[in-house]
């Protein structure tokens, strides 16, 4: 439609519908922007920076930046590549994570977007926090060594489990996982199973127990294709000019 | 007799011989010769920095991590570790008995490892001593230098560790660092192609072993006298054994025999293993010295590894191997089967042994199956063991009610055969130190015992000739009095 408003993104224009956010657009239009903290189900938190890009000289996290036309908006320079890298490495060096032994090695975002980024280095010292797990749960395990503060599982839990178990306490390098118990156990919540809380971890904080390794190495999400590529895949499709939706019909074409 | 010597009347005045390696990979190695007055050998120290963090490591750790987590310990044996802590874990899931197609997609793993540890060792490690002499040029006494002048040789050594790290590959779903072994069984079965990859190669790597077994044998008769005396020790021997008496590195009973052959004890159940077997610490090492209870501690260190092995199985359950072994056994006597170097023609034979016991898994439809996965009550103590490559290893853990590690214990291979190492060094060091200098050629004699047993420390792995030692004569009130230095400082 000759209306459809745009914006550029890395020179493309992307068109948009209102309410959007630049990342929501951009992948909409099969535009990948790297992220960690942005879920296409959750309202965007802005909290990972790992989606930062540049718009004339201000940077801005675009999965919180509004769409509007005329922006114009950098994302796949060596610049904004080369600090979302050093976002990462930030987040390796502060928690504990041994991919080798990891048992989300390779359904873990992290790991995917630093493997997707080329991420070759530590880059910083790490920090080897000491983060007892809490266990106390029978069927779920907590492994704060991992969390990268996304804040997926807050959300996840009030939002749609309607429970509000997960929370985020200190500030700062003090920031962490807490859960909603006078005890601080999450065996004295009301978690379950079937939470999409405990579904959405992007890393390998929230586990179900005894599960471990039990799916090889080769068969893993993304053993298959990368972060990026699977992000373009997830996707909602903007709807189509004749109100027809785009990724319904690529599933009807299946 | 060595254990007398701690107990010196006055150790304070004997003079103490340092060998430092200064490459530190896998943890360090040193040794210490202390002399008496008359600059004679009295005792050896072995110093090796283990992995005893890893105990403390693991505590708090979710158990089905264990078996991944524990690859850490070990650049060298990886597998081993995987699968020992597997079969503990076992355990603690209840699982007595796994499925068919589980057990044999662990042996198929574990041969693999044996397979490619042993060649490692043989050809990259030992063969360049072993074929160019231990005080050849080190320029030229290393893998390198055994593709110049034997390229067949390397080039087999080469091709049977990639053999094993394929077969590794393909049932840990990685060469290292795989995760196929799972509390209970295995997470992948074989694909048909991924068996016909295997199945394409095996009968080189069989014929190839046979070489290998061979040219050791070979090595062993050229200089019978060096072969048959070099850093020779009598020990009391320990391993796992089939119930019908049959070598398997995978799983059995204890048993373990006297120096002159007589039985301690026989197809003991390993699940209380510290009944029998007791570590005892000494003040001058972060290393346990583990003895057979029924003989005590100053008399019951024992060897365990490949010369135990091939020597105190009543036969191989493989034809190839076990006509190797009793020739092995029936060698000028018996003289190659106490010997320190004849470990690696048992070695050898033991790698004939896990390449047909590859081919007649690959045989086996059970690897293709479906049934993975078995579990039962949960326990709380589960204690795994396995022949790994340098000999038996323990893994033991308890696991608390919130499903994460209470307590761990392990003894390693290197740790079993402590005092035996020593026993091997001394051995050397009586025949080689020459007065109060010394020499290179004492050096490299020292590193040959050691290699022999393929202890997991650094200055065991020689890759490349790197291999450069500190050699310092420091006395009673720490002075040093000479020193020298080897390779390539
Ligand atoms: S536990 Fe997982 S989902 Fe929750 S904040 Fe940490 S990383 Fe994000
Ligand atoms: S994805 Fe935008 S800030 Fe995390």
């Amino acid at each position: 439609m000759s209306d459809t408003q745009t914006f550029l993104l890395d020179g493309e224009e992307i068109p948009f519908a209102p309410g959007q956010t630049v990342i929501q657009a951009a992948l909409a239009a099969g535009h990948y922007i790297p992220h960690l903290c942005y879920h296409p189900e959750f309202k965007p938190h802005g909290s990972c920076k790992v989606c930062t890009v540049k718009v004339g000289n201000r940077t801005a996290a675009s999965c919180t930046l509004p769409a509007q036309a005329g922006l114009e908006v950098e994302s796949a320079s060596d610049e904004m590549n080369d600090l979302r890298r050093t976002l990462v490495q930030m987040l390796f060096a502060e928690g504990n994570h041994f991919c080798p032994s990891c048992e989300k090695s390779g359904n873990c975002a992290l790991q995917a977007l630093g493997y997707d980024l080329g991420v070759m280095t530590a880059g910083f010292r790490h920090l080897f926090p000491d983060r007892p797990v809490d266990a106390s749960h029978p069927d779920l395990l907590l492994d704060f060594n991992r969390c990268i503060l996304c804040e997926l599982c807050v959300r996840a839990s009030c939002e749609v489990d309607g429970k509000c178990v997960f929370a985020l306490s200190g500030r700062g390098i003090d920031k962490h996982l807490i859960v909603n118990a006078p005890s601080g156990r999450l065996e004295d919540t009301d978690v379950a199973l079937t939470d999409k809380a405990v579904q959405v971890c992007p890393v390998g904080v929230i586990l179900k127990k005894r599960v471990g390794f039990a799916q090889p190495i080769g068969a893993r999400r993304y053993d298959a294709s990368p972060i990026s590529a699977q992000a373009l895949a997830d996707a909602p499709r903007a709807p189509a000019g004749d109100g027809r939706c785009a990724a319904c019909e690529e599933a009807e074409e299946k | 007799m060595t254990m007398n010597l701690e107990t010196a009347a006055h150790p304070e005045t004997l003079r103490r011989v340092a060998i430092e390696p200064v490459s530190r990979v896998e943890g360090h190695g040193k040794v210490t010769l202390l002399l008496d007055d008359d600059d004679r050998i009295h005792q050896v120290r072995l110093h090796i920095v283990e992995f005893r963090g890893f105990e403390k490591f693991i505590q708090g750790r979710p158990y089905w991590e264990v078996p991944v987590m524990v690859q850490r310990l070990c650049g060298i044996c990886p597998v081993s570790h995987h699968l020992a802590a597997s079969k503990a874990l076992d355990q603690i899931v209840g699982a007595k008995n796994l499925t068919p197609t589980a057990e044999k997609l662990r042996r198929l793993m574990h041969y693999g490892q044996i397979l490619q540890s042993h060649a490692l060792h043989f050809f990259h490690l030992s063969s360049p001593d072993l074929l160019f002499g231990f005080d050849s040029d080190v320029a030229r006494r290393n893998i390198v230098g055994v593709a110049q002048a034997y390229p067949e040789v390397a080039k087999q050594g080469v091709l049977l560790r990639k053999y094993g790290q394929e077969v590794i590959r393909l049932t840990a779903g990685k060469r290292v660092h795989g995760t196929g072994s799972v509390p209970g069984g295995v997470n992948k079965n074989l694909s048909r192609e991924e068996r016909d990859l295997l199945l394409a190669d095996i009968y080189q790597i069989i014929a190839w072993s046979r070489e290998a077994v061979a040219l050791a044998r070979k090595l062993y008769e050229q200089s019978p006298a060096l072969y048959d005396d070099f850093g020779r020790f009598d020990a009391h021997s320990l391993s796992l054994i089939r119930a019908d008496g049959a070598l398997d590195l995978y799983h059995g009973g204890l048993r373990a025999r006297r120096k002159d052959g007589s039985t301690v004890f026989d197809h003991v159940n390993y699940d209380h293993y510290w009944e029998h077997i007791f570590e005892e610490v000494k003040p001058w090492s972060y290393m346990k010295f583990p003895y057979l209870r029924e003989l005590g501690p100053e008399d019951g260190w024992y060897r365990v590894g490949p010369l135990t092995r091939v020597t105190q199985c009543d036969f191989i359950p493989t034809p190839f191997a076990d006509h190797e072994r009793r020739d092995f056994l029936a060698y000028g006597g018996g003289s190659a089967a106490g010997a320190t170097l004849g470990t690696h023609w048992a070695r050898m034979i033991e790698m004939l042994h896990s390449a047909e016991a590859i081919k007649e898994l690959l045989h086996d439809d059970d690897l293709l199956g479906d049934d993975l996965v078995v579990t039962g009550e949960r326990q709380e103590r589960g204690v795994g063991m396995i022949e790994a490559p340098r000999g038996t290893l323990i893994h033991h853990y308890r696991v608390d009610d919130d499903d994460v590690v209470a307590r761990c214990n392990l003894i390693v291979s290197t740790t079993h055969n402590n005092q035996a190492m020593n026993e091997s060094i001394r051995a050397v060091a009586r025949k080689y130190l020459d007065g109060r200098k010394l020499t290179e050629g004492l050096l490299n004699h020292i590193e040959v015992a050691i290699r022999a047993f393929d202890p997991c420390l650094s200055c065991a792995t020689h890759a490349l000739g790197k291999m450069p030692l500190i050699v310092e004569l420091v006395d009673a009130e720490g002075r040093q009095v000479d020193s020298l230095s080897s390779g390539s400082l």
